[in-house]
């Protein structure tokens, strides 16, 4: 296998099939390795796939990929011990085309995008893991594979290997990642009967809904469960910084099992049968933990560059978007015949100047004061509950007394001063 | 609905295992010596990691490749690697 590429695409996920189906389509000799039995074997995520970035390389893709629903019905729910708060947007824009994002099931779809890259040219190869970049006098020149004779060379090498990239590492754009760095995140596909879903989300066939969990959903540590529609399954899930998890010595299947059996949630998925359990990190240390993304030979998209917007659920629209910007980097290097670091960075302006890096930018400081401040997660959401319930409870009290009584129950159980320097850290973190 | 415990969960998936393990417990002694929490006990998704006493014993053939115990162990004394090609765990769905 001593053939040289001109591209060579490490991982076929959604970055690294955006990356090889961009590059194939400009006459480039793409070779795409993945390490799963198939493109998706390995990859996992909540489920939510946004329209606008796929679009852009494959017009008109819900005609047809793989897709479970349009998700036409957003929900949020601030969630206590026995009751919930929530607020959400349901419109029928969004079950219509062009839509705004669907419900997908990875494993499926990933197999799908990745043979338009194939179409398109691409040479897929599944079953390999690579092992190590070759680097050559500071430039890396190629890949070693952990098949017999397994050395392939490229003018460029696109690190798409995920949130557990050991290649950047390896080439030291980064460290070992820290446990607040990443989300650890477990879920289960459970099968549901069609119209068993429709009138238990209140939607008809081809519309679908997400609910995404905060508060006692992960009691109180930071991290959101979920809760999304399929055709005839329901994807639940629940993650926490590895760090909140270690912390707080939760086992996460334990977490999950517990969010399975609250009284919120469990009318939504009783009668279903578990069909799948999947574990995965998200990599969600934010705009201060992407790495350096372009090298000599080399630049890095995706989860492996931790390109994910934690607090809008953004990851897999990032990871092609990314993929694409590198594509068209490495197709003007390969037009000046130049694929030095300074020539490639034009992948790294691209991708700060996208609206990737504005968002990571945007929320740089999120996480990390969630993290820091946890009363937002177990304080306030039961807070919230408990203002609801009062408000709402008929009881003979004036309203106006009512509010004083809230206002006062939330005030006099922290103080005045640290209610308002907690909302203003809020904002400050996510304005 | 049926709630599984961790074991009947992991009967749903599908696993193609190496004979050769892709996790390594670097040094036995610094689990023994140094971390009284066992951390990798606790918080692995799939129970890879059993404290046996003396030793920890790595379950690597149920291993979900999800990276924490390499990220998560305070003493960076887990060698992870990728399963050989085509290994390891096999997702079907999400």
């Amino acid at each position: 296998m001593s053939e040289k590429f001109d591209v060579i695409v490490v991982g076929a996920g959604p970055a690294g099939t955006s990356c090889a189906l961009t590059c194939a389509r400009n006459g480039l000799n793409v070779l795409l390795i993945e390490r799963g039995e198939y493109p998706g074997a390995k990859n996992v995520m909540g489920g939510v796939l946004y329209r606008k970035q796929m679009e852009e390389l494959i017009p008109e893709f819900w005609k047809e990929a793989p897709l479970e629903r349009p998700v036409i019905e957003q929900r949020f729910w601030m969630m206590d011990k026995e009751s919930v708060v929530q607020f959400g947007y349901k419109g029928l824009e969004w079950a219509v085309e062009p839509y705004n994002n669907f419900t997908v099931l990875r494993a499926q779809f990933d197999q799908w995008f990745a043979k338009k890259a194939v179409d398109a040219g691409a040479l897929l190869i599944n079953e390999t893991v690579v092992t190590e970049c070759l680097v050559e006098n500071g430039k890396v020149v190629g890949v070693r594979t952990d098949r017999p004779d397994g050395e392939v060379y490229a003018d460029v090498v696109v690190l798409a290997d995920g949130v557990n990239s050991l290649l950047s590492k390896q080439l030291g754009f980064h460290k070992e990642y820290r446990p607040d760095e990443v989300a650890l995140t477990v879920m289960e596909v459970i099968n549901m009967p069609k119209d068993k879903i429709n009138d238990r989300f209140n939607v008809e066939d081809n519309q679908g809904v997400t609910i995404e969990i905060f508060g006692d959903s992960t009691k109180g540590n930071l991290g959101t469960a979920f809760l999304y529609t399929n055709k005839e399954s329901l994807n639940i899930g629940v993650g926490t910084t590895l760090s909140s998890m270690i912390k707080a010595k939760l086992k996460p299947y334990e977490l999950l099992d517990y969010l399975k059996n609250h009284p919120m949630v469990k009318p939504l998925i009783s009668g279903g049968e578990s069909a799948e359990y999947l574990a995965h990190l998200i990599p969600e240390g934010g705009f201060r933990s992407v790495p350096k993304v372009a090298g000599n030979g080399v630049v890095v998209v995706g989860d492996a560059a931790q390109l994910v917007n934690a607090i809008h659920r953004e990851g897999s629209n990032m990871a092609m978007h990314s993929g694409k910007l590198a594509a068209e980097a490495v197709i003007q290097a390969k037009q000046r015949g130049d694929f030095s670091e300074s020539s490639l960075n034009s992948y790294r302006e691209a991708l700060y100047g996208s609206f990737i890096m504005k968002d990571l930018e945007k929320y740089k400081d999120a996480t990390h004061t969630f993290e820091k401040y946890p009363q937002y997660f177990n304080d306030y959401v039961p807070m919230m509950n408990k203002a609801m319930s009062k408000f709402f409870t008929v009881d003979g009290t004036p309203k106006r007394d009512k509010q004083k009584q809230i206002i006062k129950s939330v005030t006099g159980e922290k103080g005045t001063l640290r209610v308002l320097q907690d909302i203003y850290r809020a904002w400050k973190a996510v304005k | 609905m049926s709630t599984k415990n961790l074991e009947e969960k992991q009967y749903l998936l599908r696993f193609k295992c190496d004979t050769k393990s892709h996790l390594t417990v670097l040094d036995h002694d610094i689990c023994m010596t140094k971390c009284p929490d066992k951390l990798c006990t606790v918080f692995c998704p799939a129970e890879v990691y059993k404290w046996e006493g003396t030793r920890m014993q790595v379950g690597y053939e149920g291993c979900h490749e999800c990276g924490s115990c390499r990220i998560g162990c305070p003493y960076q004394n887990i060698k992870w690697e990728y399963p050989k090609g085509g290994h390891g765990i096999v997702f079907r769905l999400a």
